[in-house]
């Protein structure tokens, strides 16, 4: 899969509530240091803990049910950035990028809103829960990105 | 409450399609539902079966395009329902009414329905939900949010009532909790 120039975006998941991840697209990843399976359990475990501690931590919203839960949208180490968002199905989108690239928070919610609800949600032969290989996904995807970059 | 319009504006966000091919379409299917079941019972329970399997995918498209912040209770849900959910997926409002003590059970009452436009029940056909599908929706989408509910109608203009009124109850919020064991 070879870009016409340096790829900002390392991968994609897509989690659903029960963890299990419904997809899982690379444009870079040199290295990888557990099997898929593994890979996968490790980062929906860390981004559930991840979302409960930060509420829990939260210093300003008291914590009861009327203000909507605190959640994180991303974090960044020297190598790469890691974004995340939830909508309240439990669908779990996580996007790692380049450590230069800004809030991805809106192109979260368009890959949700406009990708996956119109290429998979949307498909009648997509069985909700499993994962999908769909090419338009795909195809819409691999476009939409070369956009952000 | 939600005002109306954010419901007006997802209405006008999502793709339209002719009313009466929906009408016509929607009773072609339970007309074929009638004759492979033959059981009135039976097709009732299938039509909540595909409205649960429309009502687990509806959420998310309703979700991308409503732009709503997570409800704080279910008053509010009930609410987002009536002015938004009705509104942008079927064209009409329903009224919220009838709230129990502790506000977990509720009627929807539709303004109008465009499912039952053209129809008239038969005699060999008294026990059947028509739009019972609309339950089944409901309670789909309701459950990708956490919501285990139940859902009938309480009345039913094609048996004889006065209005479109559902019934909506519910169950229990099922708090997400870690899928994996701890071992693995």
């Amino acid at each position: 899969m070879a870009l016409a120039m340096a790829p900002r975006m390392r991968c994609l998941y897509i989690f659903n509530r029960n963890g299990m991840c419904l997809h899982y697209h690379v444009w870079l990843r040199s290295l990888m240091t557990l099997s898929p399976q593994q890979d996968q359990k490790l980062m929906f475990g860390m981004l559930f803990s991840l979302n409960s501690f930060t509420a829990k931590i939260d210093p300003v919203s008291s914590g009861k049910e009327n203000n909507p839960p605190c959640s994180f949208y991303s974090f960044r180490t020297n190598t790469y950035k890691l974004h995340f968002m939830e909508t309240a199905s439990g669908i779990k989108i996580i996007l790692l990028t380049d450590p230069r690239i800004g809030d991805l928070r809106e192109a979260l919610m368009h890959i949700y809103s406009n990708i996956y609800v119109e290429y998979v949600v949307k498909n009648p032969l997509y069985s909700p829960g499993q994962p999908f290989r769909c090419e338009l996904f795909n195809m819409a995807l691999d476009h939409y990105v070369k956009t952000l970059q | 409450m939600a005002p109306a319009k954010p419901g007006d504006a997802a209405f006008a966000n999502v793709d339209h399609v002719n009313a009466e091919l929906f009408t016509l379409t929607y009773g072609a299917m339970v007309r074929q539902l009638l004759t492979d079941f033959e059981d009135v019972e039976e097709v009732n329970k299938q039509l909540d079966t595909m409205g649960y399997n429309i009502g687990i995918r509806l959420i998310d498209d309703f979700l991308s395009k409503a732009n709503v912040t997570r409800c704080s209770e279910f008053r509010e849900t009930a609410d987002v329902i009536a002015k938004i959910g009705f509104k942008m997926f079927l064209g009409v409002t329903a009224t919220v009414s009838n709230w129990n003590a502790d506000f977990t059970e509720c009627s929807l009452v539709l303004d109008d329905n465009p499912l039952v436009d053209f129809v008239e029940l038969p005699e060999t056909c008294q026990g059947l939900y028509y739009c019972n599908v609309l339950c089944g929706v409901i309670r789909g989408a309701l459950e990708m949010v956490s919501m285990r509910t139940e859902v009938k109608w309480a009345r039913d203009m094609l048996r004889g009532d006065d209005a479109y009124e559902l019934r909506l109850k519910l169950i229990e919020h099922v708090a997400e909790e870690y899928p994996y064991k701890d071992d693995d």
